[in-house]
């Protein structure tokens, strides 16, 4: 115990390293952190389109897809924060530079994500922040313990299932030589679709989103549960609440990937 | 295995698979290497390049898995334990830094010292005695990506020294240095050696690191090891003639009969002449008789190359 205190507070001085550096220049830091917040914001612009001509989106009224929006936005805000650099694993790579991490006594992924922490993606967790707490308060709800808990612990059960897909998708880059591309289709394509309740997608979709990549454990049934109103689409109950199992799964099989890539380079030494 | 080899190696080999899904190959990067490094050893790899000597310090580091045979470095599988063995040695990779490249380089010691949990008065006794050594005062403060190529290799050794390690795996260490920050480096390395028993297995291109730093010589080439030496037994195989290059004022016929040259060259309409000369002459004995005999414009000495040594070895 006494050493994985140790081994976090490495972790720590390297990361504090890392943002000492990015504010170094705080106005470009500044410009950055408002870029992000407004790529988040034009998102958000569109839904209020839609809801200018429609009232309500796969059977939920435009409160509620905001919830969805601003539940998925904090889950994968959160998880390109923490763990988004692992898209430079293909750089790391070509340059011999993950040669170097595997001579340090450390993991190579959180030496990797460590490495690269880039504080601007705050911007998107805030923007997302803002659109969550404010759609939790217009909405009203009565707020039972269950929904306290659930509301709290939601956006980061969803930051883990975003981070495991991060990890998982950018693995690929130990076979492929540059995966880069192909992870960012999942990556960035699942923040778009756990934005919107998954009744608007097709079938094939939606259970790709159920039960191969998690993306509806993000937002979709948290809010079901929050809201405490019946799935369209009838789904069973319990899963509103499996977040967190899922989550556990999904960080375990991530993990996985991640020391299957490792081996795999080990073995190749490309 | 007996208990004072810090390196063993049986039999160790590396294939690779090169080329596209349709017309794949097997190349073998190294075969066969069984080797055996006692504690406190200075060795040498050396070898052509591509001769497999990167693929051998890769797999004895944990950062490449073996295709045949086995390896154990301070009693440990370099692969299955690499955090561990990680803890126990340093590694410099001439061309790739284990240093922050934004920091300044005091920071990147500090970070170091903090991964390898090195505590504070080891780590300030270890930095205050590299620094004043490899003379580095000067540019603590500077950022890593600011520094010469020679001012980053001191403090890339450096951070390999901090956590006081048994072997210290150098790949390449001089390449691309000055001649004065080569000759430090290698002073500072034959101390740590010789004072801290530290064990100390290096590859290189430059014959001169592995006269300075080496008493055992390991040639390898095209994946296998051709010598395993003593110094002193295989630069009494190796002719290993240096070469004076002269450039003359004027056309002059062969400069014949000067002590200890071997074979004299003229190029240039006689401008220019190569004077090949053994072991047992001083360059500048060499030089200073040639000034008497004629008006010099310019000299170069020529070392023998790795790929003249490995010339040399097939002969026999």
């Amino acid at each position: 115990m006494a050493d994985r205190l140790v081994t976090a507070g490495v972790y720590g001085r390297i990361v504090g390293s890392r943002l000492r550096s990015q504010l170094a220049y705080r106005v470009s830091f500044a410009l950055d952190l408002v870029a992000q917040a407004i790529g988040q914001g034009i998102e958000l612009f569109a839904i209020a389109v839609v809801f200018t001509q429609i009232s309500s989106l796969g059977g939920f009224t435009g409160g509620e897809v905001l919830l969805i929006f601003g539940l998925a936005a904090c889950g994968f805000g959160v998880a390109d924060l923490c763990v988004g650099a692992v898209e430079r694993l293909p750089e790391y790579i070509r340059t011999g530079e993950f040669d170097v991490m595997l001579l340090r006594p450390l993991g190579t992924l959180a030496q990797l994500v460590c490495a690269d922490i880039a504080l601007k993606r705050l911007g998107r967790v805030l923007v997302g922040l803002a659109v969550y707490l404010w759609s939790l308060a217009r909405l009203d709800l009565p707020w039972t313990p269950l929904r306290v808990l659930v509301a709290v612990i939601a956006p980061l059960i969803g930051a883990a299932i975003m981070g495991a897909l991060f990890v998982a998708a950018n693995a690929v880059s130990f076979w492929v030589v540059d995966g880069r591309e192909m992870a960012n289709v999942l990556t960035y394509g699942s923040s778009f679709t756990t934005s919107y309740p998954i009744t608007v997608y097709g079938p094939q979709l939606r259970r790709l989103m159920c039960y191969v990549v998690p993306g509806a454990f993000v937002a979709y049934f948290p809010v079901l549960a929050l809201l405490d109103r019946p799935d369209p689409l009838g789904l069973p109950v319990g899963l509103r609440y499996a977040g967190p199992l899922v989550a556990l799964l999904a960080v375990a099989v991530a993990a996985a990937i991640w020391r299957l890539g490792v081996r795999r380079y080990q073995g190749t030494g490309s | 295995m007996t208990t004072d080899e810090i390196i063993s190696t049986d039999g160790l080999g590396r294939d690779f698979l090169v080329g596209t899904r349709l017309r794949r190959q097997r190349v073998t990067a190294l075969r066969d290497m069984s080797l055996g490094i006692a504690r406190g050893e200075a060795v040498g790899l050396i070898g052509p390049n591509g001769a497999g000597k990167s693929t051998a310090i890769k797999m004895l580091t944990g950062v490449l898995v073996p295709t045949a045979g086995r390896a154990t470095v301070c009693g440990l599988d370099p692969v299955r334990r690499r955090r561990e063995l990680a803890r126990r040695i340093g590694v410099v990779f001439g061309q790739r830094s284990q240093l922050w490249w934004d920091l300044p380089l005091s920071q990147s010691f500090e970070l170091h010292a903090a991964i390898h949990r090195v505590p504070a008065a080891a780590y300030r006794r270890r930095l205050d005695e590299c620094v004043e050594l490899l003379d580095m005062a000067g540019f603590l403060a500077t950022p890593v990506r600011q520094l010469s190529l020679g001012q980053r290799m001191r403090g890339e050794v450096t951070a390999a020294l901090l956590h006081e390690p048994e072997l210290l795996v150098l790949d390449e260490p001089t390449i691309g240095l000055d001649l004065a920050s080569k000759e430090r480096l290698r002073a500072f390395l034959a101390e740590v050696n010789a004072r801290d028993a530290v064990t100390l297995l290096l590859t290189t291109h430059d014959l001169p690191d592995v006269e300075r730093l080496c008493r055992r010589v390991v040639v390898i080439d095209r994946g296998r090891v051709l010598v395993d030496d003593a110094l002193a037994t295989l630069r009494a195989r190796f002719a290993g003639h240096r070469t004076l290059v002269v450039e003359l004022a004027e056309p002059t016929g062969p400069l014949t009969g000067l002590p200890g040259v071997v074979r004299v060259d003229v190029q240039a309409q006689g401008l220019r002449q190569r004077l090949e000369f053994g072991r047992a002459t001083s360059a500048a004995e060499l030089i200073a008789a040639v000034a008497r005999r004629v008006p010099l414009r310019d000299v170069t000495v020529d070392e023998p190359s790795i790929e003249d040594l490995v010339r040399t070895l097939y002969r026999h």
